[in-house]
């Protein structure tokens, strides 16, 4: 601590030391939050379902996306990355998951919504295997943080069937 | 910046750090601002270097009081006693002679 830049280089990295446990600190009081996301997704109207001429189903439909997502913004949240999928049983794959929609929430102001689309993404399966299929409609979420472990949850939503014939 | 100004500059450096680090987390996660938290801490940080790091007067208070040079000339380091070369060499050589007699520098059985 005899010089000027002894001194400087000490503050330095004492600083930066303690500026990492901080994050470190933050990062964990994420823990301390108890989110209860609410989400409510209707299928309004098949817009159309076909074969496309290299056999796969496409399907194209009307949702009503409804969500309060409010409750996952802390104080060390930097924004919400949304998608819906569409998850359904093939005899090949016990899981399909097609992503349909998806959003970027900067802020918890815009954490509350309602949106009425059709399915941004093309929903086609690998395959014929749509007609009558049930499928649920997921709503996943990955928060992410201003320091720390990004996080990952979703909600399920099922109980959906796409119709029997192509139209 | 005297030996006590040293000690003292790195405990207030240490202590307003922690300080700071403390009431910026605190004031951060109470009004729900990371932001905030960074603003604090950084103006701790400019703060502190301002107080710890330049040279101040109050860090040079104690100062080392140095013996006066003629008071230094009057008691002289005391010197190392120099061993010459030549003399070591010789004495060795004789201890060698004594040890073991020799005829023309070959050595003689006993």
């Amino acid at each position: 601590m005899h010089s000027f830049g002894y001194r400087a280089n000490a503050l330095l990295t004492y600083a930066l030391t303690i500026l990492a446990l901080m994050c470190t600190i933050a990062s964990l009081s994420d823990n301390f939050n108890f989110p209860s996301p609410s989400a409510e997704i209707q299928v309004l109207n098949f817009n159309w379902f076909q074969k496309q001429p290299d056999g796969n189903d496409e399907v194209s439909f009307t949702m009503n996306i409804t969500a309060d997502l409010q409750s996952l913004f802390t104080w060390n949240t930097k924004q919400l990355f949304i998608f819906v999928a569409a998850e359904y049983e093939t005899p090949q794959n016990s899981l399909n998951q097609v992503s349909l929609w998806d959003a970027i929430i900067p802020a918890k102001e815009h954490a509350k919504f309602w949106f009425q689309i059709a399915n941004k993404y093309r929903f086609t399966d690998q395959g014929s295997n749509l007609r009558g299929k049930e499928f649920n409609l997921t709503l996943h979420w990955h928060v992410m943080p201003k320091t720390g472990k990004m996080l990952a949850d979703k909600l399920v939503m099922s109980g959906f069937r796409l119709p029997e014939e192509y139209r | 910046m005297d030996w006590q100004g040293q000690k003292q500059a790195e405990l207030w450096m240490q202590i307003l750090l922690l300080v700071f680090s403390v009431g910026a987390l605190a004031t951060g996660y109470i009004i729900g601002s990371f932001r905030m938290m960074i603003l604090i801490y950084a103006g701790g940080v400019v703060f502190t270097t301002l107080v710890t790091v330049p040279n101040w007067p109050f860090f040079n208070r104690h100062l080392l009081k140095w013996l006066d040079p003629s008071e230094a000339e009057k008691h002289p380091k005391p010197q190392k006693a120099v061993v010459s070369k030549d003399k070591k060499k010789s004495s060795k050589k004789r201890e060698l002679d004594q040890n073991h007699p020799t005829v023309n520098g070959m050595e003689v059985p006993a």
